[in-house]
């Protein structure tokens, strides 16, 4: 007589500690293997594309800090680029030299984060303390600038809100010194682990063309092989002039994803030391930004996007003239890069579920809007 | 290079389904930008924007649900990896009775966005494997993006 193993529903979450937010998923296993899963969402939606249509076009700026808590800056930016975008203005010089040095910024936090909490996740406690070290000194760096640790609402339509304090910019020269010295470190700490390259190699695998068809973006898409990055490839605000490169590899696999998010730390680096040297005194917001009580930009729609550190957000905006948006929709990179999870899932043991999900960097606050 | 595109899409979309089958072409900030009715667009034209070896919108960046009051649209943002090239579709449909294609056997990422669609302005996609809705309950009643939305502040604690 064999035994048979029957199917039965696991229900993860909506409250996991792996989860970093509420995201709860159904999963039918057999034995240990995963033959069907559901993911859902929802937990988090604030309405947010409501509240902007009774919101002035300013005051917008901070739910956009409210997507992805970890990467503010760069929500700030697209949004704040989208208008100006409809208006046809562009932000004087410095203030977009101060954009990009927090974006970027900003950038490396977010990966950090996900560095931290990736190898928390599958079992390595001390990683998580030395990402969080470092992220601090950039929280440090944008506190000066705007005044908060997280949701920094500092970006405004037509350019920054604050100039940078008397000797930021050396200070944010003298942190990529010591960041480039610090990150040497996690190779040598955790990149050659046995256990951590068992748990992430060939786990989790999206071939390229999974990976365009879903419409995944950022470090996924690019440890997937394809080498796309809207930085370089449809440069917007000032990024045309600096040198960097686009990390990519060809397994796309949990493994490729986290050594593509490493690298990109490194050239966010490169970025900010170029930007630091380059920028010069001047305006930092245009003229027709100051009185926000006339942002009005004429009726029209556009698309603008941007490569945020989990893809590409993007901002469809429905101007009809008024002070208000008619219609604002964000797309938002962890709520499409999330979708292709069920599909991921199917047939792999349980124990990768944590090292497949936590591979997508996925904000449950952007996934919900 | 844009005007280019525009009219290559023309051309190819009224070879396949007639010659009026788009309502209105224009430049929209760079980008080629067709209007379509609802009845117009389908699974063959869609194909063909992957297909095509002038076209390959392989990547569907962004599908948005607008409702304008007097009519509601579906606007998708094409862009193709291997040409790079971008590309905006206009869906018009009936307020009354909002339905549309289905892309997502096309592009599998317009699954959960229009499962969005649906929940937050109610349009209907035909075809989709399980149009359910993504963030609210299931007995939600009601689509806040719609601009008619009403809600009790008083039943909602406020």
């Amino acid at each position: 007589m064999s035994i048979k193993t029957e199917q039965m529903v696991l229900n993860i979450g909506p409250q996991h500690p792996s989860t970093h937010g509420v995201f709860r998923i159904e999963v039918v296993i057999e034995g240990e293997y995963i033959r069907k899963a559901k993911p859902v969402i929802g937990y988090l939606h604030r309405g947010t594309e409501k509240l902007a249509e009774d919101l002035i076009y300013t005051q917008f700026i901070p739910y956009t800090d409210r997507l992805d808590y970890m990467n503010a800056m760069t929500n700030n930016y697209v949004y704040c680029a989208a208008v100006e975008k409809l208006m046809e203005i562009e932000a004087p010089e410095r203030a977009e030299y101060l954009r990009v040095i927090t974006m970027e910024l900003n950038r490396i936090a977010s990966h950090l984060v996900w560095w931290g909490t990736y190898l928390l996740d599958i079992g390595a406690l001390s990683p998580f303390l030395y990402a969080f070290r470092d992220r601090d000194t950039i929280l440090d760096r944008l506190n000066e600038i705007s005044g908060a640790r997280m949701t920094f609402n500092y970006m405004r339509i037509g350019g920054v809100k604050w100039d940078a304090p008397e000797g930021w910019i050396d200070k944010v020269k003298e942190t990529v010194k010591l960041l480039r010295e610090n990150f040497a470190e996690y190779h040598q700490l955790v990149t050659g682990n046995e256990i951590f390259i068992g748990r992430t190699k060939g786990v989790g695998i999206i071939t390229k063309e999974d990976a365009i068809n879903w419409g995944l973006s950022g470090p996924i898409l690019r440890g997937s092989g394809v080498k796309f990055d809207l930085r370089k490839n449809q440069p917007y605000s000032i990024y045309d002039r600096f040198d960097f490169d686009i990390p990519t590899r060809e397994e796309g696999d949990c493994f490729a994803r986290y050594e593509v998010r490493l690298d990109e730390m490194f050239e966010s680096l490169k970025i900010i030391e170029q930007a630091c040297d380059q920028i010069t005194e001047g305006e930092i917001v245009h003229k027709k930004g100051q009185r926000i009580m006339m942002i009005k930009p004429p009726a029209g729609e556009t698309y603008f996007r941007c490569e945020a550190s989990k893809g590409e957000i993007g901002v469809y905006l429905v101007s009809n003239g008024k002070n208000k948006p008619y219609r604002l929709k964000l797309r938002r990179p962890s709520f499409v890069n999330v979708e292709i999870l069920a599909d991921m899932l199917i047939d792999r043991n349980i124990a990768d579920l944590v090292a497949i999900f936590g591979s997508l960097d996925v904000v449950l606050g952007e996934v919900d809007a | 290079m844009s005007q280019l595109l525009l009219d290559t899409v023309l051309k190819k979309f009224e070879d396949i389904s007639g010659p009026e089958v788009v309502e209105e072409s224009k430049i929209n900030f760079n980008e080629p930008f067709l209007t379509l009715a609802s009845e117009k667009w389908n699974l063959e034209l869609a194909r063909l924007l992957v297909e095509d070896e002038k076209l390959r919108f392989d990547f569907l960046c962004c599908l948005t649900g607008i409702d304008y009051e007097e009519h509601m649209e579906v606007v998708y943002n094409f862009y193709s990896m291997e040409l790079d090239q971008y590309l905006c579709i206009k869906v018009k449909m009936p307020r009354s009775n909002p339905k549309i294609i289905s892309v997502q056997p096309v592009w599998k990422t317009a699954d959960w966005h229009e499962r969005e669609a649906y929940d937050l302005l109610g349009i209907e996609f035909i075809g989709h494997p399980n149009l359910t809705r993504i963030f609210l309950e299931d007995d939600w009643v009601g689509h806040p993006l719609r601009k008619d939305y009403k809600f009790d502040k008083e039943e909602m604690g406020l």
